[in-house]
């Protein structure tokens, strides 16, 4: 089975696309950080906002509801914490301006992560100076993510199989040897990958 | 309890993306300094472990489920600097790969979940196998308790942030947060123990390795992390927690000189400040609430970990 993690829409085509990497990301944290930045009640630069991200929506050929999707997938954390701040003196428009702020800068970031690949923004990483130790460990987290998943994926499937009247201790039970049995297997991948690297003439 | 962009304002970004930066900074030389290069792999493998486990959900009554967070286990298992840095590559992921958390609140969520969780984990665990000894129980038990408190004051820090931000009232977002946290943190215990059971039973050999790295610990590294994360915690939550009921008040007027706050909130941080009267027995009743909430946990810890130290046992002898 191939798992598929990365935005489905990544590899598309489009000038939204295949603009540089650092560019998007400093360009999607610029609008963030404005977006933070404005006046609780500055609805007319969050409209000049939303509308600006919707063209870019546009340029990049993304389809809308694929957005919208993700969207309602991470909305529900925004609204929990924003609900915390109704306890205050003028409750309500607090809970309006963070529900904005925060509904615009997920917007960006579902852009940013729907047209950059995580390979490019690693790649920017690098040629940031970003310590060595931290980016090899991101890369390689990367790079094994998609194995370790399916290896988990696999084994669920076949514990779920296996165990027909699950109490809950036993689920519990069963889904932390999972676990367990991922980690061992994870690092003898671990030492066998070091072996290659170190076949191939890696040096730290 | 990753925070997402909006709701910290910029002193709050800034002052903690800066001890994040500083305390991963740390993490990244101790590794670089201690570690093999075999290991290299390894961290880098293990983050797509924590990330995996992370995604891997257990039913909780009523339908929903939760899954584990693995800054403990990451710590316990590798070491705290290597926690540190599997924990902040997760985060770094999560946000740049999946928008799950702000990208202008990473540095406060690497601070709560990557530099909080595994340092203050792995003391407790370490402070607890000192006091019970090297056992599997003392471990299991150091593990549970550690697991519920690293999560507990992880949350602590975030309601601090979101206080501090201006985004909510402090007693409001203190009690939903460790409210929560408090419970999730139990989850957390138990699936974390579990899993150590688990590669306990399976291939020991793999704790001992990393018990050896940890009978040389290097303290400055460990008093460093340490100053990292009181520092936070103290411009996070200490100016809350000695002026109980108006905090948030000093705080909004404090508001856009970060210097003046931050000022105030070293002065407000000792200890016998909490026995200021007028401040009142609130606090003192609270401490002594969680204090015996803790207690109990510990004592909770510690059953689980006889149960399930005596069920290896009948396990190993029966194969």
């Amino acid at each position: 089975m191939r798992l598929r993690l990365d935005d489905p829409y990544v590899n598309r085509q489009s000038i939204i696309h295949r603009l540089h990497a650092a560019i998007k990301l400093f360009a999607a944290l610029g609008i963030v950080i404005t977006t933070i930045a404005l006046p609780r009640s500055a609805w007319p630069a969050y409209c000049v906002i939303g509308i600006a991200l919707v063209v870019i929506i546009a340029l990049s050929r993304l389809p809308l509801t694929h957005i919208l999707k993700r969207l309602a997938l991470l909305e529900p954390f925004v609204l929990v914490v924003a609900l915390l701040s109704l306890w205050q003196r003028d409750g309500v428009l607090v809970f309006a301006g963070l529900v904005t702020k925060g509904t615009i800068s997920l917007f960006t970031m579902i852009i940013l992560v729907a047209t950059t690949r995580f390979s490019d923004i690693l790649r920017v990483f690098w040629s940031m100076r970003i310590p060595n130790v931290l980016v090899t460990t991101m890369s390689l987290m990367y790079r094994y993510l998609f194995l370790i998943l399916d290896e988990m994926t696999r084994m669920t499937r076949a514990r779920a199989s296996r165990t027909f009247s699950p109490g809950r201790w036993l689920t519990w039970h069963t889904l932390a040897d999972v676990i367990g049995h991922l980690f061992v297997r994870t690092s003898e991948r671990a030492e066998r990958i070091y072996a290659a690297m170190c076949a191939r003439g890696w040096k730290t | 309890m990753h925070i997402p962009d909006g709701f910290l304002d910029g002193k709050t970004a800034i002052a903690s993306a800066a001890i994040a930066t500083v305390g991963l900074g740390i993490a990244i030389r101790h590794v670089q300094q201690t570690f093999s290069a075999r290991r290299v792999p390894l961290i880098g493998l293990a983050a797509a472990f924590i990330f995996a486990a992370q995604m891997l959900n257990f039913p909780v009554a009523g339908g929903t489920s939760g899954h584990v967070i693995g800054a403990v286990l990451a710590a316990v298992i590798l070491g705290p600097s290597a926690a540190v840095l599997v924990m902040s590559s997760v985060l770094i992921l999560q946000c740049l790969m999946f928008a799950d958390g702000g990208i202008t609140a990473l540095g406060a969520n690497v601070f709560n979940m990557a530099l909080v969780a595994p340092f203050t984990g792995y003391t407790i665990y370490r402070l607890v196998c000192r006091v019970l000894g090297g056992t599997l129980r003392a471990k299991l038990t150091g593990i549970a308790f550690a697991s519920w408190c690293s999560t507990v004051i992880a949350s602590i820090a975030c309601a601090g942030e979101l206080a501090l931000s201006g985004t909510a009232r402090w007693n409001v977002v203190f009690t939903a947060m460790a409210g929560i946290h408090a419970i999730i943190g139990l989850g957390e215990a138990l699936i974390t123990s579990l899993v150590i059971v688990s590669v306990a039973r399976l291939r020991p050999e793999l704790l001992q390795e990393s018990a050896e790295l940890e009978a040389k610990p290097a303290y400055g590294q460990l008093l460093a992390y340490g100053l990292i994360v009181v520092l936070g915690l103290v411009l996070f939550v200490a100016p809350f927690a000695s002026a109980w009921p108006d905090g948030l008040e000093k705080v909004a007027e404090a508001l856009g000189f970060s210097g003046a706050a931050m000022q105030q909130a070293v002065a407000n941080s000792p200890i016998p400040d909490y026995q200021v009267p007028g401040v009142g027995s609130s606090v003192i009743s609270n401490i002594l609430a969680g204090l015996l909430g803790t207690l109990i946990v510990f004592v909770l810890s510690y059953v689980l970990a006889r149960l399930l130290t005596s069920k290896s046992n009948s396990t190993k002898s029966l194969t």
